[in-house]
């Protein structure tokens, strides 16, 4: 695993170095290849099962009793996509970025290689527990005990040889995608522990007591749920756009300013937010507004990542017409910007009286996910895939469009399908006739779903054939053969 | 990897400001893997918009409840609960009602019957409640499934007045209420053999038939062992029994299937349908105008 860390002055290592004088750097490449493929096998996997649940609304005998149920399924889709595709994709750039960026080898390779398996573990052992009836119910933080523990251990891990690399750069100034990274790994482990406190029924039971309880329960798990989102969807994710837009746009940053001022403000507004998901529940109505308030407040601060991304192209727009790696970042920012606005849209009382608990909120992530993470994810996978093995560039420009489009439509499908449906949902819910009677039973609203729910397996569809002609793509790509000496500007102008 | 190197240190040694080509703008100096930094202001509109909600969210906190206190919270001068905005919305559906819910109230099931507004009201009611409560079970429209009777036709198993009705799903079927119905099909299985059960089914087939059954040997000997057995709930000819809940077995209508194999299970094994008691889980109000809406579904008698 040494022979593609040592530098020969060629690859993605920066050539300037050597010429200033400076020792040459060894980065561990190979640990970033591994966490590429797995990012790919758990894109695929968590997209199956996706598509799988969105059938199983529209069709329920397609519920398999008592393991391959839409109850079981659906924490197996969330987890798949947000903690093994996302997770992976984050541990996998933030090595990337953090050694580039401070100019030095990982703190330790071994503590990487231990992240690396440990999180595979971690993803098998979490995803099992879910298809035999293991959870803890609460959303997005399933896993039992036993799973979480480990967890920690592994993310512990990670923090240290994050830190350790960040003191050892070789860089007077700590770049921004590195506070973003450091960002979601801190506040992660905090929320990962304090959500997960419980204690086991025996320490040979699967299954265990939470410590919280009643609304405080509820508190805590969407002060949870809503800063996964936060810090790990959105700050970890923007660590990523940080690095790479600027890399495969070749343009500098926007603004130094806009990003000091909106990752500051992000991260303090965004832990206020979580009440948000308990409007109009027995939580307290001075906790729902703040909730909704710094709902409104982060709107502009979540946006200074968009902007400070989109304005780096500055100068360099054309670069935008045939680049569709550019492309694939630059439409995930625009998701980004319609996620964050709707978000705050959404927390509104007057608007989530309407929308809560309705489709409306599965397009509204799915929005975010499928456009702003999978979209940033693909274009930096499509960055790092050349770039890690060495190759010109990708094995097909075309492949990259046709997978870029594909997706696309299929967004476009799941969200405004579920859209429709939601606003639908939300009002058919709260129709009483003149007599004062409700006009419609909870039945008739879900037959009134089955189309949309149709047209989201589409779109789910689309989105997975797109990713299967990444996988075709990357794997030529890793088979075509080895070039000589391929700076990063070369392999770019290929894709370009 | 943006430029080449010599430029790049050339530039940074000979002048402080490092600035960009294509945009003229200042960079930060920094450079990280060949990323450099725009020393650009934030968007003045950005700025503006963020301070506006800003603001708003302050007005927002003196006019709603926001802030804990050491004693409670912050109640805002608006006076706002969400439990008052949710007694206003109920006081409006209310009102909707009142007339005649009032004048529902006050009517027994004759009178309601006699006067239309009313009795259309009721059968709303009763219809919303049945899609919610019923439908699972009985269907949207009440057509049942096997198991499940048909709350269309005429072929009660208890009553099919509106009164009836009403207690039938006030105490409900083998439900645990006190008062519900409770009478019992005992299982033949073990009392009779395999071929007279086999000359029974024959026989109870044949009743739904009416006219048209032909006498086979089989059907003789049936008729014997319903005699012996069946007539006293089910009554000469399959008439049923109401008061003990005795399907009729002369018609065409079958709970748990007509055909050859679902009768000898049901004489072998018998059969216990539960139908929950509502009494509880429903309101008085309710429970009446269920009852007329299933009255009026076109069985009721």
């Amino acid at each position: 695993m040494t022979d593609i860390a040592v530098t020969s002055g060629g690859g993605s290592q920066p050539t300037q170095a050597t010429a200033a004088g400076l020792p040459k750097p060894r980065y561990n490449d190979t640990l970033i290849k591994y966490f590429t493929i797995a990012t790919l096998f758990w894109g695929i996997a968590g997209f199956l099962v996706g598509i799988l649940i969105a059938a199983q609304m529209a069709f329920p005998q397609l519920n398999l009793e008592p393991y391959l149920t839409f109850g079981r399924l659906r924490p197996l889709h969330t987890s798949a996509v947000i903690f093994a595709f996302g997770g992976n994709a984050l541990l996998g750039t933030s090595y990337h970025v953090v050694q580039r960026t401070c100019r030095t080898r990982l703190f330790s390779d071994k503590l990487g290689w231990f992240t690396f398996w440990g999180y595979q573990v971690f993803i098998l052992i979490a995803g099992l527990g879910y298809v035999f009836g293991v959870t803890q119910g609460l959303e997005y933080a399933e896993p039992e005990w036993y799973a979480d523990l480990w967890l920690t251990i592994v993310w512990v891990a990670y923090l240290i040889n994050y830190l350790g690399t960040l003191w050892n750069r070789q860089e007077k100034h700590i770049y921004v995608a590195n506070w973003f990274y450091l960002a979601f790994i801190v506040t992660i482990a905090i929320l990962h522990i304090v959500n997960n406190m419980a204690l086991p029924v025996s320490l040979t039971s699967v299954h265990s007591y939470s410590t919280w309880a009643g609304v405080q329960s509820a508190m805590i798990q969407w002060w949870y749920g809503h800063n996964a989102v936060a810090f790990f969807l959105t700050a970890g994710f923007l660590g990523m756009m940080y690095y790479f837009v600027p890399k495969q746009a070749n343009r500098p940053i926007y603004s130094y300013r806009l990003s000091i001022i909106h990752f500051w403000s992000l991260i303090f507004i965004y832990m206020w937010a979580g009440p948000h998901h308990l409007i109009y529940t027995s939580l307290p109505d001075w906790a729902q507004t703040l909730g909704m308030t710094f709902s409104i407040m982060l709107w502009m601060p979540s946006w200074g990542g968009m902007i400070n991304g989109m304005m780096s192209l500055s100068g360099a727009w054309h670069k935008l017409r045939d680049d569709p790696v550019l492309q694939f970042m630059i439409i995930a920012l625009a998701f980004y910007g319609i996620a964050t606005f709707e978000g705050p849209l959404l927390s509104i009382k007057a608007v989530n009286s309407l929308s809560h608990y309705t489709e409306w909120t599965v397009g509204h992530v799915h929005a975010g996910v499928l456009g702003w993470n999978g979209f940033i994810t693909f274009g930096a996978l499509y960055y790092l895939v050349p770039n890690l093995w060495k190759k010109k560039g990708m094995y097909s420009t075309k492949l990259i469009s046709v997978h870029l489009w594909v997706a696309t439509l299929g967004i476009v499908l799941y969200i405004t399908s579920m859209w429709v449906a939601g606003i639908m949902q939300g009002l058919m819910w709260r129709a009483y006739n003149e007599m004062g009677f409700l006009t419609y039973s909870f039945v008739e609203t879900v037959e009134a779903m089955k189309p949309y729910y149709i047209i989201r397996i589409l779109g789910g569809v689309l989105y997975l054939t797109g990713a299967l002609v990444m996988v075709y793509n990357v794997w030529k790509t890793i088979k075509s053969p080895q070039s000589e000496s391929v700076d990063a500007n070369a392999a770019k102008s290929e894709v370009a | 990897m943006s430029n080449k190197p010599s430029d790049k240190n050339s530039a940074k040694n000979s002048a402080d400001k490092d600035i960009d080509e294509p945009t003229g703008v200042e960079t930060t100096g920094h450079e990280w893997d060949g990323i450099k930094e725009l020393n650009n202001p934030t968007p003045r509109w950005w700025l503006i918009v963020w301070m506006i909600t800003i603001v708003w969210a302050i007005g927002y906190w003196v006019v709603y409840p926001a802030w804990p206190t050491i004693n409670g919270h912050t109640k805002g001068i608006a006076g706002w609960t969400q439990y008052g905005k949710l007694e206003a919305e109920k006081a409006q559906i209310d009102a909707r009602q009142g007339e005649w819910l009032t004048q529902f109230r006050q009517s027994d099931f004759a009178t309601i019957s006699a006067n239309p507004e009313v009795y259309e009201f009721a059968r709303a009611g009763g219809e919303v409640a049945f899609k919610e409560n019923c439908a699972a079970c009985h269907g949207a429209g009440g057509e049942g499934k096997v198991g499940y009777p048909n709350l269309n036709d005429d072929d009660w198993l208890y009553s099919g007045t509106v009164e009836g009705i009403h207690h039938t799903l006030k105490v409900g079927i083998r439900s645990g209420h006190p008062e519900a119905h409770i009478t019992q099909m005992p299982a033949y299985g073990p009392m009779l053999k395999v071929e007279e059960i086999d000359d029974l089914a024959t026989y109870v087939i044949d009743l739904a038939k009416g006219d048209k059954a032909v006498q086979t040997p089989a059907h003789i000997r049936g008729e014997a062992l319903f005699a012996a057995n069946c007539v006293t709930c089910h009554g000469e000819g399959g008439v049923g029994d109401r008061n003990l809940g005795a399907p009729r077995l002369n018609d065409a209508i079958w709970l748990y299937g007509g055909d050859r194999e679902a009768v000898v299970q049901t004489i072998t094994h018998s059969r216990a349908g539960v139908m929950p008691t509502w009494e509880n889980r429903l309101s008085e109000d309710t429970l009446r105008q269920l009852a007329i809406y299933v009255h009026g579904l076109g069985g009721g008698e």
